[in-house]
């Protein structure tokens, strides 16, 4: 166990450090990373005096150094639009972003799973294929349509919900479901087809040949069993619902990391831009790496080998 | 001619239990390319002819001699022949990011798992590094710095989404690079490239397909959504996206300006995503 806790320890270390290489050499892309520092009305002195201050006119090797070294005191620097600590700016955006995805992973869960365990029970029934259509559907719809299409119907036409902006409870209903729909049919189809497979397997017949029924089958066997790759799917959804956070944020005007992402884009705020792609990296790495303990836990069989 | 029809007619069987035939979706798909390519023709106008006194317009209104079917957008413009046009913008940049991250990913993942060693260190670690990135914020960090535009776009998703047909790759030229086959081919003296894309690609391509087909998808919605977020094709084109990123501004006066374009959007990444489901169930049979 420990062993194989320690090497993807190291592995998920190699990709943080891969990370932060990839972002500083993006920003070189074009050359001098200054001009995405600068605001557009900055003379050339500015630029100037922005190019020694942030240490640039050295040569590459000690600027990414440098880089690292400020990346490893958690220091992402200043936005020089805000002129504010970036780290500053994330924090007074980040928990709405966590709600947002509370709500979104509600939705996929509670809507996915039982939908992907009815698909799976009633596999021969025609209303299944009805729900399948649903969640292929569900599958394909541009979150930001949806977003409108929900606006729409619900803040306009209907007034029931708050059309957009944040503050109570109701505001945060349409951006979970339109944020939760993709997962939601991940979590269906990932539920489905977890469940039929082991369905299949030998200690299911038994267990029904002893008279076990299915409501019991479910809850004792089936579930627990099912949820590995419900797990990995869940660490792979986080990252998603990262990302899908930067355009039903903007969709819904609500003042998460994905809005502020889009605005920094716009004032040109590189700095803050670079920090939220950091972020959302580490998580995502984290995530991953909390999934891999997490199997660990939920199937023995996997402390004991390498993978599964 | 006779197979053809023969595969023809299976689309279009009537699925077990009573699903929609996969049929019904490449006609869609067929459709929509067709309207792309021959835009100009039918477009009833020009995309991005503004008409102030039209601006608005309710679909099947007519202003100053223009009969909008589908209504107008804020600057009078027809919507219909914005939404023919936009189908141009998204099934251009999808075909090109598709076939630019294919193209990069199935090569390093094939040399990967053909040479293995340092090459096979360095691809796959890079492979993992840009995978955890989440691909919408990498999408954004490189258009930042590159600008946004049709051309930056397409290399934006292209570098993007490399590792995952990477990925695929390498995993299927280890699985066949001790073939017998290969092995032959080797022993006779082909060099690495023949190797590679005579014999490991022809029989690693089903996989690479089905992930080429959903990946398009993604491409699709990709564009549109950098699109609305104002990151991706710029104004006056006339892209999915961008159109919708408008009707969401006039959601409670104009919903026809978001409807359309949302719809058409749907129905493509829906039958691409379908096509790719069953391409991959046929190509797999056990999971049938």
């Amino acid at each position: 166990m420990s062993v194989f806790l320690l090497q993807r320890l190291g592995q998920a270390l190699v990709a943080i450090f891969g990370v932060m290489t990839l972002v500083f050499f993006i920003q070189r892309l074009t050359g001098d990373p200054t001009y995405l520092l600068v605001p557009e009305t900055a003379t050339q002195a500015d630029i100037e005096a922005m190019r020694r201050s942030l240490g640039l006119d050295q040569p590459l090797v000690v600027q990414y150094l440098n880089y690292l070294w400020d990346m490893l005191r958690f220091d992402f620097g200043t936005s020089y639009v805000q002129n504010v600590p970036v780290t500053q700016i994330i924090a007074s955006r980040l928990p709405y972003t966590l709600q947002l995805a509370a709500g979104a992973l509600f939705v996929a869960f509670v809507i996915g799973l039982p939908v992907g365990l009815a698909m799976a029970i009633w596999r021969k029934h025609r209303f299944t294929n009805v729900l399948m259509g649903i969640v292929l559907g569900a599958q394909s719809m541009p979150t930001f349509w949806s977003g409108i299409l929900m606006i729409m119907v619900f803040g306009v036409w209907l007034g029931w919900l708050p059309p957009s902006g944040s503050g109570s409870f109701a505001h945060l209903v349409m951006p979970s479901i339109a944020l939760g729909l993709l997962s939601m049919a991940t979590y269906a189809r990932i539920a489905r087809s977890s469940i039929l497979d082991e369905m299949s397997k030998d200690y299911v017949r038994s267990a029904r040949a002893r008279g076990v029924g299915t409501g019991r089958l479910v809850g004792k066997h089936l579930i627990r069993n099912s949820l590995i790759p419900v797990i990995s799917i869940s660490a792979l959804e986080i990252s998603q619902l990262l990302a899908g956070a930067v355009i039903v944020e903007t969709v819904f005007a609500w003042p998460g990391l994905g809005q502020l992402t889009v605005q920094s884009v716009q004032s040109r705020d590189f700095v803050v831009v670079q920090g939220i792609v950091l972020l959302g990296a580490f998580v995502t790495i984290s995530v991953n790496l909390l999934a891999d303990i997490l199997y660990g836990v939920v199937d023995p069989r996997i402390r004991k080998g390498g993978k599964a | 001619m006779i197979a053809l029809t023969a595969t023809w007619r299976r689309m279009f069987r009537p699925q077990a239990g009573g699903g929609v035939p996969v049929g019904v979706f490449v006609t869609i798909l067929a459709m929509m390319v067709i309207v792309a390519i021959l835009a100009p023709l039918i477009a009833p106008y020009d995309p991005n002819t503004q008409n102030l006194l039209g601006r608005l317009k309710p679909p099947g209104t007519e202003a100053r001699g223009t009969y909008y079917l589908l209504g107008s957008d804020e600057l009078g413009r027809d919507l219909l022949s914005r939404v023919i046009y936009g189908a141009r913008v998204s099934l251009s940049v999808a075909v090109l990011s598709v076939i630019l991250s294919g193209a990069v990913g199935i090569t390093l993942g094939m040399l990967a798992g053909y040479r293995g060693g340092w090459v096979e260190v360095v691809v796959m670690r890079l492979v993992d590094i840009f995978l955890s990135i989440p691909a919408i914020l990498l999408a954004i960090i490189m258009v930042a710095v590159l600008g946004p535009g049709f051309v930056n776009v397409v290399l934006v998703l292209a570098l993007t989404r490399w590792p995952r047909y990477a990925r695929v790759a390498y995993g299927q030229t280890l699985a066949v690079s001790n073939q017998p086959y290969v092995r032959l081919a080797k022993a006779m003296g082909a060099g690495p490239f023949r190797v590679l894309f005579l014999h490991i690609l022809p029989n690693i391509l089903a996989p690479l397909a089905v992930v080429a087909t959903l990946e398009f998808g993604l491409m699709v919605l990709f564009e549109a959504g950098l699109s609305f977020l104002g990151l991706g094709v710029q104004p006056p084109t006339a892209s999915w996206g961008a159109m919708l990123s408008v009707g969401r501004n006039y959601v409670s006066t104009a919903w026809w300006i978001a409807t359309f374009p949302g719809l058409c959007l749907f129905l493509l990444v829906l039958s691409v995503n379908l096509i790719g489901d069953r391409l991959s169930a046929y190509l797999n049979p056990k999971s049938r």
